[in-house]
């Protein structure tokens, strides 16, 4: 199946392996908890906005490669960022995972269209996507725990 | 193999094994989940709707007695596979789950009070833990739950420490389902017995794999579900002894399980269309019969022998590969290899596996407190039935293999 080698690209497995930001942010403004109950993905997502920016972002939990991939790579798009253009990113990937048909925004992408191999594979889609929802929960300032199902 | 046993006779009889998935022949690994039907089962269900389609217990017409009848039959053919002393004593239901949830809420409610114990293991499926935490909040039921070791095993001085004049009932796995641990049923009924506790097993894991004699056994409840016994899904079973059953309150009201309704007084049918409120799952029964005839051709003591000779194979094998570790040794199992694979998630390593045409579960298994006990996410579970080979745990180690050179 080609599908295996588009999906376990080597800079997913490197972010795997080597995931940034894996770390409490102490000094954080919002956390937000995701879970997918269907592999027990967990995680923990931590944002400090200042002034409408994100000033940091780091992220703990267990999960598999694409999940924990997904994680870093969804870390270092927004780090700095505004909260609209956090948003925008945010869009820009769900779309990407949820209409494989259209092109996708590869401006705004970036390195995150690694990830577009997942299509393929559509029970780990919600892999893919668990910790975006945790980020945009946290941005709502959401108490409740993300989940996927 | 040794056995004799012809699995490739076996096979044959199962289309749905017949097929290429990705590419690759199909190793179907994933039994503990659900079972494949054989050709017989498929056959009967399409011969029941068919031919003899018509409600049960109703019509005075011929098809309504030929599918009466054939319902019947199936309800002796389970007694008959469970040993039960009576049909009687046979409760069709949608499936485990639903067999467990309905002891809770009929025996359980019924006799239940606050502060009295259920004691379970911490091996067992949600199935068998939720319905009694469901029965702890409304009324105030304890749950106790013998622990277990590295291997798997029941904990039986933890067990005997837990029962107490305190305790109602033990309801407990007959064989893991994620980890394939057989429990020493005989033993943990006798010292129950032994304090006037009644005892529910949960049959799901091991009625495919080893026979059930539940007179000899002594069991008060016995569950099990079709699907995973190469019957339908949606059909299941509640063993109880008869003088329990008679007893406990019917948990849902309508027709079938009455005898006379008047807006004033509704009597209760017997035993056991008490417990069958309503239009019962018909092909189902009738082909979890067929199941059961199948399974009895091809005889127990025959594929035991050769589902017990494949998971020694398939133990040595995961066990020569450095970066695998089984979960769930116990010297008594069934046919489940659960392992787990250093820096590579289960999740991960099924979606590998699937492309190599290997199905197997991965996650939790509906028993996170077993994955707590371990301290592990999740697991990666092949479990075998009579059909597969040495071919499809030939074909499970080369895909680990794949997954890790993806992963290396």
């Amino acid at each position: 199946m080609s599908g295996l080698s588009d999906l376990y690209q080597e800079i997913l497995l490197e972010h795997n392996s080597k995931p940034r930001n894996f770390r409490r942010v102490e000094d954080a403004s919002a956390t937000a908890e995701g879970y997918n109950p269907l592999c027990g993905d967990q995680i923990t997502l931590f944002l400090k906005v200042v002034d409408d920016v994100v000033e940091d972002v780091g992220f703990q939990g267990v999960g598999c490669a694409i999940s924990r991939a997904s994680a870093s790579m969804m870390t270092q798009s927004i780090k700095g960022r505004s909260i609209g253009e956090a948003q925008v990113i945010f869009e820009a990937f769900h779309d990407m995972l949820t209409h494989p048909d259209a092109e996708p925004d590869y401006d705004t992408l970036g390195d995150l269209e690694t990830l577009a191999g997942v299509n393929e594979f559509p029970t780990r889609i919600k892999c893919a996507v668990l910790a975006w929802h945790t980020m945009r929960s946290a941005l709502d300032g959401g108490e409740d725990m993300v989940t996927t199902e | 193999m040794s056995s004799g046993f012809d699995a490739e006779k076996i096979r044959a009889d199962f289309p749905v094994l017949q097929q290429q998935i990705n590419g690759k022949p199909l190793a179907y690994l994933d039994n503990g989940a659900t079972s494949q039907k054989p050709q017989a089962v498929i056959d009967e269900l399409v011969r029941y709707y068919s031919t003899e389609n018509a409600n049960v217990h109703r019509g005075v017409h011929t098809l309504s007695q030929n599918a009466t009848d054939d319902f019947d039959t199936a309800r002796s053919k389970v007694q008959h596979l469970l040993n039960a002393a009576d049909d009687r004593e046979i409760i069709f239901t949608s499936g485990t789950t639903d067999s467990i949830n309905m002891v809770a809420q009929s025996y359980g409610r019924q006799n239940f009070r606050e502060g009295d114990e259920v004691i379970v293991s911490n091996m067992e499926h949600h199935s068998n833990i939720v319905p009694w935490q469901m029965l702890r909040d409304e009324l105030g039921v304890v749950l106790r739950v013998v622990p277990i070791d590295e291997t798997g095993e029941l904990l039986m001085d933890e067990y005997e420490r837990m029962l107490s004049p305190r305790t109602r009932l033990v309801s407990i796995t007959h064989v893991s389902n994620a980890l394939g641990t057989i429990l020493p049923v005989e033993q943990i009924i006798a010292m129950a017995h032994a304090q006037g506790v009644p005892v529910m097993l949960d049959g799901a894991q091991a009625v495919p794999h080893m026979p059930v004699d539940v007179q000899k056994l002594d069991c008060d409840f016995y569950v099990f579900s079709g699907h995973k016994i190469f019957g339908p899904t949606g059909i299941g079973v509640l063993y109880g002894k008869a003088g329990l059953l008679e007893a406990m309150p019917p948990v849902r009201g309508g027709g079938d399980m009455i005898k006379s309704v008047t807006f004033e007084k509704t009597i209760y049918n017997d035993l056991p269309f008490k417990f069958e409120a309503g239009t019962p799952n018909i092909a189902g029964a009738i082909g979890l019969g067929a199941a059961i005839d199948y399974v009895q051709n091809v005889g127990y003591e025959s594929f035991a022998a050769y589902e017990d000779e494949l998971l020694d194979y398939g133990t040595r094998a995961l066990e020569q590969i450095d970066c695998v570790r089984i979960i769930g040794t116990a010297p008594r199992k069934t046919g489940i290899l659960s392992f787990v694979m250093e820096n590579v998630h289960p999740h991960d390593i099924g979606t590998i596996l699937d492309a190599e045409g290997v199905a197997v579960r991965t996650g939790h298994h509906c028993a996170q407190p077993v994955m707590q006990r371990f301290q592990i996410p999740a697991t990666v579970r092949a479990s075998m039935a009579m059909y597969n080979t040495k071919e499809d745990i030939d074909a499970l180690v080369r895909a680990i293999d794949r997954v890790i050179e993806v992963f290396s």
